[in-house]
């Protein structure tokens, strides 16, 4: 029997070094790395604070093979416009400019500035890495972090009261030209989303599920499964939009329940049957309700 | 070309003549006709600029913080609120060491809401880094706008142009627009020494520990200490080329005068008459005229005032808790004077909130500072104590 080796299928560019400095069985280096590979090295980055400013590697190092331009945490999408006007205005239209941003960072704080690039329709692609917390400070809570979860400000007597913010209903209100969820878990997807995005002009934005190890209390090499989990449940399925409409699955999305996903992270251990129940409606909700827009193309 | 115009559209054209690359703004009351002609002069080509109509003035900054790390001119303006929702990035700019130039409208922070002009919202912002340039006429305006290019560019470091709500802002002058010829010789295209290239790929802003962190803060001060001789070199290459120049600070009339007057502004001017009547009836009184802020003139300072009996210092601001921001600062810059030499130091604080400051209220403040034996307090508050 033929075997398939993914990292055949990968793009061969090197452009994150090695000796960053995640965490073991972190997946935003991971990430990085596909999206890097997809893009090649004509590539800007802008970071605003996040996980991933660590990550990066302290002055005078770097870890990426790219520009990178540390910024404040909610100022990804404006400095990628200016980045790109910065550019342009020289005669460089070619040159891909990237935020990359956390869940806090997009989801929250970031939120004002990543609207008005989109709304503008920026040339950049915005990439958040969605670890559903504010892992960078010591893991407090964000409009991403799901119902139901433990963090150090949603203390297990008080756990997430609200369901994680839809951002890619908000972008795709936005009408922007791309808009894509992907996973570590599903690499040629991924790379293959990336390398669209950069074809397209216009605000595009992608959208990665990066479990974390001491965020989520998972083990440090359950990361890639987990990932492969989330998708298979449903939690996070895998979907590109266009221009706010053709709404379009990119993989095949088994029906597993929810309820092994969110009992092997510790972060869940507190919830009772009846809480994971509670879960699993609101995902079957939220595949419904996407469902809907994939059949009606809008 | 000479044209009559509001100090706003001063700013416009300094703009223009100063051909910058990236514009970055938001509107807020009394800066909105800067970015409004300069909307229409990148509409019809006047400046061929890539203009970002952001959605706040903290990203009109943090779009002006990105395209000068890509290499290019970038500028905004802003007044007020808008320049406090900045702050941080305000830090970003200069830390970051990117010539970005930015006109900030002096006026009044709320609440309650006031539009017109005091001091408080620039100099709130005085430790972020920033070289502070306030100015007097139109005319310094213009002047001033092609000026800071060039001082950021040469010491990358952010310039920050000041000009007094309405009495500049939307006051017509006659303003003498340098020929694009001469700006170019004066500015030529910004070359980074620094910048986003994937053709040369580096970090920029990347963590610092405590090892070095101190020695990227003292550069930032070396800059600052640089700029002191820069300032004057850049302001004497302008008036060889237009016969136009200010100084870092200006003395008026000081010569052997007993009683010296500390202004900054458009408060200036009105001081100036009031200097010219009381010397053509015999009286021995001067001014000294502070434009450059930060970095602070204190070597210039103390020569101009050392010598004089009193020095009353006008301040169209105020740091709660303390007293007139420039008194304070022109304070401590005496403190090295010898106390023969030194001058006994009258802080008035005035005009708040756009507050009116007429010949006969500098007239009081020039009578009073005569009369009293000392001052009672180190802010004395006019129109409201006095
Ligand atoms: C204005 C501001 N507020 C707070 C912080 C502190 N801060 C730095 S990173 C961070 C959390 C980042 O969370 P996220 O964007 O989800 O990225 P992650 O660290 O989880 O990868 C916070 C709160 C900051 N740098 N700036
Ligand atoms: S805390 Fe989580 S997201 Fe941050 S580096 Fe570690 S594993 Fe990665
Ligand atoms: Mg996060």
């Amino acid at each position: 029997m033929s075997q398939t080796i993914i990292k055949d299928l990968m793009p061969k560019d090197e452009l994150l070094a090695s000796g960053h400095l995640a965490c073991p069985g972190c997946a935003a280096p991971v990430a990085m790395n596909l999206v890097l590979k997809a893009l090649g090295p004509q590539t800007v980055v802008t970071l605003p604070a996040c996980c991933w400013s660590i990550i990066a590697g302290p002055w005078p190092q770097s870890s990426l093979r790219v520009p990178l331009f540390h910024t404040a945490f909610e100022t990804g999408g404006a400095v990628a416009s200016g980045i790109k006007a910065g550019l342009a205005a020289r005669g460089d239209t070619e040159t891909t400019v990237i935020a990359w941003a956390g869940d806090g960072g997009t989801f929250d704080i970031g939120l004002q500035a990543l609207s008005g690039a989109a709304e503008r329709n920026e040339d950049i692609i915005y990439f958040c890495y969605d670890n559903e917390a504010y892992m960078n400070t010591g893991i407090q809570r964000s409009s991403a972090t799901p119902w139901g979860a433990w963090t150090t400000t949603t203390p297990t007597g008080e756990p997430e009261a609200t369901p994680k913010k839809d951002m890619v209903s908000i972008l795709a209100a936005h009408g922007i030209p791309y808009i894509a969820t992907a996973s570590v878990a599903y690499p040629v997807d991924l790379v293959e989303k990336v390398k669209r995005a950069r074809t397209i002009r216009g605000t595009r934005f992608i959208h990665i599920l990066a479990p974390c190890p001491p965020g989520w209390k998972t083990q440090n090499d359950e990361t890639i499964d987990l990932a492969r989990q989330a998708v298979q449940t449903r939690v996070f399925p895998l979907f590109e939009v266009e221009n706010g409409r053709n709404w379009r699955l990119t993989v095949d999305h088994a029906d597993e329940p929810v309820a092994p996903y969110i009992r092997r992270q510790a972060r869940f251990k507190h919830l009772t049957d009846e809480q994971v129940e509670r879960i699993q409606a609101d995902v079957d909700d939220r595949w419904e309700r996407l469902q809907r827009r994939i059949d009606c193309g809008t | 070309m000479k044209k009559v115009m509001i100090g706003n559209h001063a700013v416009s054209w300094g703009v223009q003549r100063s051909r910058v690359e990236v514009i970055s703004a938001y509107p807020i009351t009394p800066q909105t006709q800067i970015v409004e002609e300069l909307s229409d002069m990148c509409a019809d080509g006047r400046l061929p600029a890539r203009y970002i109509k952001v959605e706040s003035e903290h990203s009109a900054m943090a779009a002006c913080i990105g395209a000068s790390a890509a290499g290019v001119r970038t500028f905004t303006a802003t007044s007020a609120q808008g320049l406090a929702l900045m702050h941080e990035l305000l830090h970003w700019a200069a830390g970051g060491r990117l010539p970005i130039v930015m006109a900030d409208v002096n006026r009044a922070m709320a609440p309650g809401w006031n539009i017109w002009t005091d001091q408080n919202d620039s100099l709130s912002q005085r430790d972020t880094g920033w070289i502070q340039l306030y100015c007097e006429t139109n005319q310094e305006v213009f002047d001033t706008t092609v000026q800071a290019f060039r001082l950021a560019e040469q010491i990358n470091l952010p310039v920050m142009i000041i000009l007094d709500a309405f009495f500049l802002s939307h006051t017509s002058e006659p303003v003498d627009l340098t020929d694009q010829e001469i700006v170019d010789e004066f500015l030529p295209q910004r070359v980074a020494q620094y910048k986003l290239d994937p053709s040369d790929p580096h970090a920029f802003g990347a963590l610092v520990r405590p090892d070095a962190y101190m020695e990227m803060r003292w550069q930032q001060q070396e800059a600052m200490r640089d700029t002191l001789r820069v300032m004057p070199e850049v302001d004497e290459a302008w008036g060889a080329l237009t016969g136009r120049r200010y100084g870092a600070i200006e003395e008026y009339r000081t010569e052997d005068a007993e009683l010296l007057l500390v202004t900054s502004g458009t408060i200036t001017s009105t001081a100036r008459h009031v200097v010219d009547a009381r010397r053509s009836s015999g009286e021995k009184i001067g001014l000294v005229k502070i434009k450059m802020f930060r970095p602070f003139p204190t070597a210039l300072l103390r020569s101009a005032l050392a010598g004089a009996d009193r020095v009353a210092v006008l301040d169209r601001n105020i740091s709660p808790g303390h007293g007139g921001i420039f008194a304070e600062e022109t304070r401590s810059a005496l403190y090295d004077v010898p106390l023969e030499d030194r001058p006994t130091l009258f802080g008035y604080v005035l005009g708040l909130g756009g507050r009116d400051v007429t010949p006969s209220v500098i007239e009081a403040i020039v009578d009073r500072t005569r009369e009293a034996e000392a001052p009672e307090r180190q802010d004395l508050w006019v129109g409201v104590e006095l």
